[in-house]
């Protein structure tokens, strides 16, 4: 056995170092792990500031000792190389342990040990912990707003149809895959939105909405036989045509009839809120702002100067404001600019701000996809003899989108995270039915178990979304 | 000829489609507006405002104007801005080094705070901090101080006041130290390229900024002395503290999740412009013979920078924007005083909120003009 230098551990004397080492570090943990679950300080005889201190410094000595470089064993030179690289990553290391087993009993204590779940009254949640009861009898309210209980049947139909339709994109075969994209540009919202007009409104809610959204869906439906020369001047012209035909024509009353299913009460907007109404808001804006923010993408890369300049005005003037402050405008400002008999729906004006807030952001991020295709690829298409158009659709537009699917993904989730605000209008949301129950007489004081409750849920919607983006981005990842 | 046509057409077409939608608006505006008996004017801004704000930076009260409260919700804003963008950076800069470590438990640590903030709406964690975890701290009177100055109750943190006296000798003082450091840095610059020598130049301008406001406080008259708040009864069971500097809960909630959600988009850029470098880079100034810190400073920390800067500006915009969700918890900011209060008693729709998003949007577009030349500035130069 050769002379130990303590400050200096080598590998002769491996098996001293290794069991000194690991004791010291062991000691250190135990006595952390001891006083933070079984409340027992074992350096309690010592002074305060120095029984506080006295596990990092042991586990700190522990770990010197043993970082010893190719000591043979694998789990110790793993742990070296992870976790104890040098003294700075050595004190890190064990802070981050210790922190981890001093948080782990009082958050599983309030999460699980003293929290309350039976019942139905304030009364049971007299422990230290979290009262999930709470959360129990909410939960109608959290999901469904003031929906009227009888009536959730409809929301709940509809949620799970259109989760049926929407998976269709799975189960079809290679014949129908070209159809694909008409299916979920087109038809499916079309779909979710007769969904939501017969079952979840139940009538004449969403009125002016509608005729927008029929102008708009025949107009596309109409656009596909159109020469592609004509394309841009026809949608200029015809959507906004179709939408005021149908809109002082048609007879309003008669649509409104039509629009009543028996059987059927019409619960109006301000009686919707909780999780069904962000999705119901996320769903719509998603659709609206993708093809708006495309369009606007192309109109600022245009050779066009006017076209350009409009778009240049637009992406950053809905770029340069709050979206709380586009909402303010929606709600006191917007009602100014429309004739005075003429009526939107708060939750309309709301989806058609948010769609255009985010719509700029789409726009810039599709822009980035644009301009990182090389100059080829626009003179290929142009060489066979492609219009703008046929070029867009079947040349750029499909190879930019693939490259932009992480920032359509995020400007898609930031769209998500934003739906609280809705606020603003008088809306409430998830976050706004948490902030009604928590100034309720008789539930005062769990307002910490709402938000973490609905943390918990945004939380899951926005990682599975960012994880589903981080997959498609695999997918569609082609070599160039 | 028809291709000169088919440039025109879509042009006019589009621009009459903006011009008609604009007049319509403006048209029905108007009709509204005669309706209603309102007029529209921007004079109201001159009138006394009669409303009070909690918090303000300048003195303000009801028989200030309107422009007044405007100017209190605006550098209310700027505050809460500059203290959330200051936070952010720095925690930002330290979780995205730390998403780089060789070390697992701090890789996954940072990875695990990015994944959980981020993810989280910023209105909720707003409320949050505001509605939960702020309320939970203790009343005045039972507060514990914190190094036997600072005092966390649920009505804010309570500070020491500086009171200054001879304030501009020292701020002058310190402006002539910073004019000092700059003449000595190109000083420096100038003899390194002319000689090769390398002068300390961290070490002078370390001394000079200590020196030079230590000056003031010996011979220009400056004092400096702290007055610490005291805890005075009220009432029975009402007490508060005088005296010192009062941080409002409101501003703390606001500030504390503006750079918490922030600082998980900024670790990410920091992140990525340092992976962004390339390892030959590393290399090949290390076998010219460049010291790891002139690594660092000269090659790295450059290219790195020219990544982070771009994206990292934009989510300081994003927090100043995002600064206007106070409206949410009542922290007196340009939405909430000037779109709201000032909204509320004088119902001048069109113009209050124009006037608040032109102050954005102002704001926004300046830093990106500002961005756009920095950015012209060091991109690479291609021959």
């Amino acid at each position: 056995m050769s002379k130990i230098n303590f400050l200096r551990p080598d590998i002769e004397n491996l098996n001293t170092f290794l069991y000194l080492g690991s004791f010291l570090f062991f000691i250190s943990v135990l006595d952390v792990f001891l006083n933070s679950f079984f409340n027992v300080n074992i350096t309690g005889f010592l002074p305060t500031l120095l029984s506080f201190f006295i596990p990092l410094v042991i586990g700190f000595i522990g770990l010197h000792f043993i970082r010893i470089e190719h000591s043979g064993y694998k789990f110790l030179d793993s742990l070296n190389k992870n976790i104890n690289t040098n003294s700075f990553n050595a004190v890190l290391s064990l802070l981050i342990i210790f922190v981890i087993i001093k948080a782990t009993p009082p958050i599983l204590s309030w999460f699980f040990v003293d929290a309350s779940f039976a019942g139905d009254s304030k009364d049971v949640c007299s422990g230290s912990g979290a009262c999930w009861t709470y959360i129990k009898v909410w939960l109608n309210r959290f999901m469904y707003g003031m929906y009227p209980n009888a009536e959730q049947w409809r929301i709940n139909l509809s949620f799970v149809s259109l989760a049926l339709l929407g998976s269709v994109g799975y189960f079809a075969t290679e014949k129908f895959k070209k159809y694909l994209t008409l299916y979920y540009v087109v038809i499916y919202p079309f779909i979710a939105f007769l969904f939501i007009f017969f079952f979840i409104s139940g009538g004449p809610v969403f009125f002016d909405f509608s005729y927008g959204i029929i102008a708009a869906v025949i107009s596309i439906i109409l656009g596909f036989f159109i020469p592609s020369r004509f394309k841009f001047y026809y949608f200029l012209i015809v959507p906004l045509t179709l939408y005021i035909v149908l809109k002082y024509f048609v007879f309003y009353e008669e649509l409104i009839e039509l629009g009543k299913l028996d059987g059927l009460n019409w619960v109006e907007t301000g009686a919707w809120g909780g999780l069904s109404l962000t999705f119901i808001i996320s769903f719509f804006c998603l659709i609206f702002c993708f093809p708006i923010g495309m369009a606007f993408a192309l109109g600022r890369r245009s050779d066009l100067p006017l076209i350009r300049y409009i778009s240049v005005g637009f992406i950053e003037f809905w770029r340069g404001v709050p979206l709380i402050t586009v909402l303010f405008m929606s709600a006191v400002m917007f009602p100014m600019f429309l004739p005075e008999d003429f009526f939107i729906d708060k939750l309309v004006r709301a989806i058609i701000a948010i769609s255009l807030f985010e719509a700029a952001y789409v726009a810039e991020v599709i822009r980035g996809g644009l301009q990182a295709l090389p100059r080829g690829q626009y003179e290929a298409a142009k060489s066979l003899g492609m219009g703008y158009w046929k070029m867009h659709i079947f040349v750029i537009l499909p190879q930019a989108l693939k490259l932009v699917i992480p920032g359509i993904a995020n400007t898609f989730l930031a769209l998500v995270k934003d739906t609280p605000l809705i606020f603003v209008v008088g809306l409430l949301e998830i976050v706004g039915m948490l902030n009604l129950a928590k100034t309720n007489p008789e539930w005062l004081g769990f307002a910490m178990e709402g938000y973490v409750f609905a943390a918990i849920i945004f939380w899951i919607i926005c990682y599975a979304m960012s994880k589903y983006s981080y997959n498609l981005e695999q997918k569609y990842k082609t070599e160039r | 000829m028809n291709l000169k046509l088919q440039k025109i057409v879509p042009q006019l077409i589009t621009v009459l489609a903006v011009v008609l939608v604009f007049g319509f608006f403006s048209y029905n505006a108007q009709v509204n507006m005669e309706n209603r008996g309102i007029d529209f004017g921007y004079g109201f801004l001159s009138q006394e405002s009669s409303f009070d704000v909690q918090f303000s930076l300048i003195e303000y009260d009801g028989s200030h104007s309107y422009f007044r409260a405007y100017l209190v919700g605006l550098l209310n804003t700027i505050l809460v801005s500059v203290i959330g963008i200051i936070i952010a950076t720095i925690l930002g800069i330290i979780v995205g080094v730390a998403r780089l470590s060789p070390n697992y438990l701090i890789n996954k640590f940072a990875a695990f705070y990015v994944e959980f903030f981020r993810n989280i709406p910023l209105l909720l964690q707003i409320f949050f901090w505001y509605f939960a975890a702020l309320r939970a701290l203790p009343l005045p009177q039972d507060a514990d101080a914190m190094f036997g100055v600072f005092f966390l109750t649920i009505k804010g943190l309570y500070v020491p006041a500086f009171v200054w006296e001879n304030f501009n000798v020292f701020f002058y003082s310190t402006v002539a130290a910073i004019i000092a450091i700059v003449v000595i840095r190109v000083h420096a610059k100038k003899v390194q390229e002319t000689q090769g020598k390398q002068l300390p130049v961290l070490w002078i301008s370390l001394g000079l900024i200590l020196i030079f406001p230590l000056l003031s406080f010996l011979i220009g008259g400056v004092n400096l002395s702290f007055e610490i708040p005291k805890l005075k009864q009220l009432a029975v069971t009402s007490y508060r503290y005088e005296g010192g500097l009062n941080l409002p809960p409101e501003l703390i909630a606001l500030t504390l999740s503006l750079a918490l959600y922030t600082a998980t988009f900024i670790a990410e850029c920091v992140r990525a412009g340092i992976q962004g470098v390339g390892k030959g880079q590393k290399e090949a100034a290390a076998s010219i013979g460049l010291n790891p810190n002139q690594v660092l400073k000269l090659v790295v920390m450059p290219q790195a920078l020219r990544i982070i800067i771009p994206p990292t500006t934009n989510q300081y915009l994003n927090l100043t924007k995002n600064s206007s969700l106070a409206a949410a918890i009542a922290y007196p900011d340009l939405v909430l005083v000037f779109a709201g209060t000032a909204l509320m008693q004088t119902g001048k729709a069109i113009e209050i909120v124009s006037i608040t998003m032109l102050t954005y949007l102002s704001l926004s577009i300046s830093i990106s003009i500002l961005m756009n030349w920095y950015n012209k500035k060091i991109a690479i130069k291609e021959k």
